[in-house]
């Protein structure tokens, strides 16, 4: 009984959460999302008193994953199509600092099987952004960057119905470094960040990863990613041709036939475009979208995504008059 | 202003990557040394499950603790100590726990690793684990919840059997254990006064490394190293001399290879079937005019062991199985009571609440897992640490636990084969699960066969948790309902079984002499 009560503690603060009626069912994609546009991993910097919301709509899919190293399908999942609306923003505190957010909601389904699909509001991300080499944005040459990132999750979705989890219920931390060069229209920018996971706590009070686990905490293994971009900036134009990997350090393989894990050693290589296009009929107002495949991976669904939204930027300082980016 | 910002947001991350160490607790490592309440030196007079009686194999008569062999292995245990590693520490530290509880664990940790289902082949056909051929892919065995609840109770009824056996000799011989000998020895564990020849933890031991490699043959140099391990400990720990092990250890396999023959020929081989009897069990159940059970799997994969029902169970013969622990027919499929049972799967389907997806996740037990029976063995576990039992009584209450679990499983597949009733999802494929759907007919739930079972067994073990135990099991029964996967009749019918299979495990409890 003392098990049971335990388990009962585990959850039983959702039922004080305002979000538990929305977060009936969850999740994810464990696989990541990490090739959206997400402006922590570009240079853009919006003015002081600037401030940019976007809205996106994309959807993810895959048939094949990689169990381990082995690339395989599953006919009781069929396709896994993940669906996702954010919300995102960025706004400049001075030239040189900015804050960003992103809020995703997600659903997930199967096309095969009878896994029932998850859907919710996943995590909160927010950034803070440094530019820490005075580069002017005219003009050619370096400029580098810090960014600083948080995210927790909203709701209490399970990280536990792998693949169809929206997201995998832990907290992050995380540090990147960024340089971008620029050479008359065009620009280059790469990217480190190490990623700091907190653990995450399951329904079950044990579990098996390479041996059995009498808990409920699974410690999770922290990442890595790299982001490299290449694109051309004129007038209403802004492409960008980009490289993501993210890479966990540490965990451990699916083994043969069985389920993803929440802690497995998850790695995903993407490559993607980005577009933005300033538009005529409304100042301020810009669209946006992306498309990409996944190229390499393991423990991870080799999926194929593609998402379009619209920006809008608001100058917010009136004495300021036109965002440049 | 802005500075101040960035400052405290640096200073934020920093915190949070600098802080929070991520090691975890498992919580079968803060046990404490077992240190029994009362030391049951009768255990040797209890009823045995399959021993003619406790001497049935011998145990030869223990060498003179003034003799000069026996200086040698004092001398043994002092080099031993001498040398202490580390990990020796740690070593002693695990296995004080006992010895029961530890090759228990042991148990859970092989089934969990192979509870995965074979991949299918490229011609859509599934392979068959082979048990002489253990490591070819798919590798012997999968152990789903019925190979488990076998394979549990084997264990546990083994290693009673030889406690009680060891139990016998002890008494008989009365030699006491080193540390008391020879004060001059260091004591790692709680000194007991009682004999130590032959080891209870080396019957058990032996006991368990038969078992283990009967269930696992893939697995032995693990199962070895283990005992190997064991053993050690003790000696290191001066609780026992390297005699006390050995012949603890040969008691323990003798008495272990009585079980081993029962089980070979127990059924449990053939449990499998084949094709011809796959597609019989369908056209039985058509000609009955209901809609029969069909694998939810892609590929279809066969049916899970449906002969399992045929397995001699320990605790009743099958002819009351037939007439007294069978549950009745389900209702129809034909019924309005069964669309009314449907209609409600759905609307779970439809709307569960968080509280009901973690219920149905604590309780799922699904592949990869030490199974629903796993699950009992690991409440009985941490119930029976704080109630300090004796290694004797661990290993009579794990059997009562075990044979139950083990008879109830096969009562279950019994039923579940007389009707071969479809799973919710087959009559309603709008019905989408939060948990794997088991590749077997719905009618009754397994998982409430086990919960009956182990409730109704706990709760005789200790009667002032009882109510707790039931509202445990009934839980676990509507978990598999919130799943999606079971109809309301499957779970209720399914803890009446239970319970029924527990009753027989009282009645033997009753009057085993250990009361």
């Amino acid at each position: 009984m003392e098990l049971n009560q335990n388990r009962i503690k585990s959850y039983s603060f959702l039922n004080n959460s305002r979000f538990n009626k929305y977060i009936l069912f969850l999740i994810f994609s464990g696989l990541g999302f990490n090739g959206f546009a997400q402006t922590e991993k570009d240079k853009l910097m919006m003015k002081k008193g600037e401030l940019c919301t976007s809205f996106m709509y994309g959807s993810a899919s895959w048939e094949k994953y990689w169990e381990g190293k082995l690339e395989r399908e599953n006919l009781n999942l069929g396709k896994v199509i993940t669906k996702t609306a954010r919300l995102m923003g960025n706004y400049g505190i001075s030239d040189k600092l900015n804050i960003l957010y992103n809020v995703p909601y997600i659903k997930t389904k199967a096309t095969a099987g009878q896994l029932a699909g998850q859907e919710g509001i996943q995590d909160l991300s927010i950034f803070i952004k440094y530019k820490i080499c005075n580069q002017e944005d005219s003009s050619d040459g370096f400029s580098g960057f810090l960014v600083g990132g948080y995210s927790t999750p909203l709701t209490n979705y399970t990280p536990d119905i792998l693949p169809l989890s929206i997201g995998l219920q832990s907290k992050t931390a995380s540090l990147r470094a960024l340089g971008n060069y620029a050479f008359k229209d065009f620009f280059v920018t790469g990217s480190v960040a190490y990623i700091r996971r907190s653990n995450v706590f399951l329904d079950r009070n044990s579990y098996f990863t390479t041996q059995l686990n009498y808990t409920n905490e699974v410690k999770m293994p922290d990442a890595l990613e790299y982001n490299v971009r290449v694109g051309y900036q004129k007038k209403a134009l802004f492409v960008e041709a980009i490289l993501n990997n993210f890479n966990t350090l540490g965990g451990f393989d699916i083994t043969k036939n069985n389920m993803p894990f929440v802690s497995n050693d998850m790695e995903s290589t993407q490559v993607s475009a980005h577009l933005r296009y300033d538009t005529k009929f409304l100042k301020g107002l810009a669209i946006i979208a992306d498309v990409g495949t996944t190229v390499a991976g393991r423990n991870s669904g080799k999926f194929s995504y593609y998402d379009a939204g619209l920006i809008y930027f608001f100058n917010l300082n009136k004495t300021s008059k036109k965002n440049k980016n | 202003m802005k500075k101040i910002f960035f400052l405290t947001s640096v200073c934020t991350l920093a915190i949070f990557f600098s802080s929070c160490n991520k090691d975890i607790v498992d919580q079968t490592e803060i046990y404490p040394a077992l240190n029994p309440l009362r030391v049951d030196e009768n255990a040797g007079t209890w009823k045995p499950i399959l021993l003619t009686s406790a001497t049935e194999f011998p145990c030869a008569a223990p060498i003179a603790t003034a003799s000069p062999d026996y200086r040698i292995q004092i001398n043994e245990i002092k080099t031993l100590q001498a040398n202490i590693t580390a990990s020796q520490e740690a070593s002693i530290k695990y296995w004080s726990a006992g010895a029961v509880l530890r090759w228990n664990e042991i148990m859970r940790y092989l089934v969990a690793k192979h509870n995965i289902p074979p991949q299918q082949n490229a011609d859509g056909t599934y392979p068959i684990p082979d048990p002489n051929n253990p490591l070819a892919y798919p590798t012997f065995p999968f152990s789903t919840p019925p190979y488990a609840a076998r394979a549990y109770a084997y264990l546990s009824a083994a290693q009673y059997d030889a406690c009680i056996a060891a139990f016998h000799y002890k008494s008989q011989y009365g030699r006491v254990a080193p540390f008391i000998i020879d004060n001059s020895l260091k004591s790692f564990l709680p000194k007991s006064s009682q004999p130590s020849y032959p080891s209870e933890d080396a019957v058990v031991a032996g006991a368990s490394v038969e078992i283990l490699k009967l269930m696992f043959p893939g697995d032995q140099a693990f199962i070895i190293q283990k005992a190997e391990e064991h053993k050690l400990a003790r000696i290191i720990a001066g609780a026992n001399v390297r005699s006390d092990m050995e012949s603890g250890e040969s008691l323990g396999k003798l008495i272990a290879a009585k079980f081993v023959q029962r089980a070979r020929t127990d059924r449990a081989g053939a449990a499998v079937g084949n094709p011809v009897i796959w597609s019989k069990l369908e056209s039985d159940c058509i000609a009955r005019g209901e809609v029969a059970w069909i694998s939810q799997e892609s590929p279809k994969r066969a049916p899970m062991l449906p002969l399992f029902g045929n397995v001699r169970t320990f605790l009743f013969d099958s002819l009351t199985m037939v007439t007294s622990v069978r549950s009745p027919a389900p209702p129809s499929t034909s019924s309005l009571q069964f669309k009314k049972e449907l209609d409600e799967v759905y609307a779970f389907s439809k709307n569960l609440t968080r509280e009901q997806l973690a219920i149905a996740h604590f309780w799922a037990d699904g592949i990869n897992t030490y199974t629903p029976p796993g699950h009992w063995n690991y409440i009985a576990s941490n119930e029976f640490v704080s109630q300090r039992f004796s290694e004797a009584r661990w290993a009579r209450n794990m059997a009562l636990l075990n044979m139950s679990l083990m008879d109830a499983a096969v009562a279950c597949w019994d039923t579940k084969y007389t009707f071969f009733q479809p799973r919710p999802s087959q009559m309603n494929p709008l019905i989408k699960t939060v948990t794997g759907i088991p590749n077997f007919p719905s009618y009754i739930s397994g998982h409430s066969s086990f919960s009956g079972a182990a409730a109704t067994v706990l709760g005789y073990i200790i009667p002032t948790k009882s109510n707790d135990y039931l509202a445990m099991a009934n839980e676990a029964s509507l978990s598999r309902l919130y799943g999606a996967i079971h109809y309301r009749s499957d779970c209720e019918n399914g803890l009446i079984l239970g319970k029924k299979v527990a009753s027989f495990a009282v009645m033997r409890g009753r009057i085993d002499g250990a009361e």
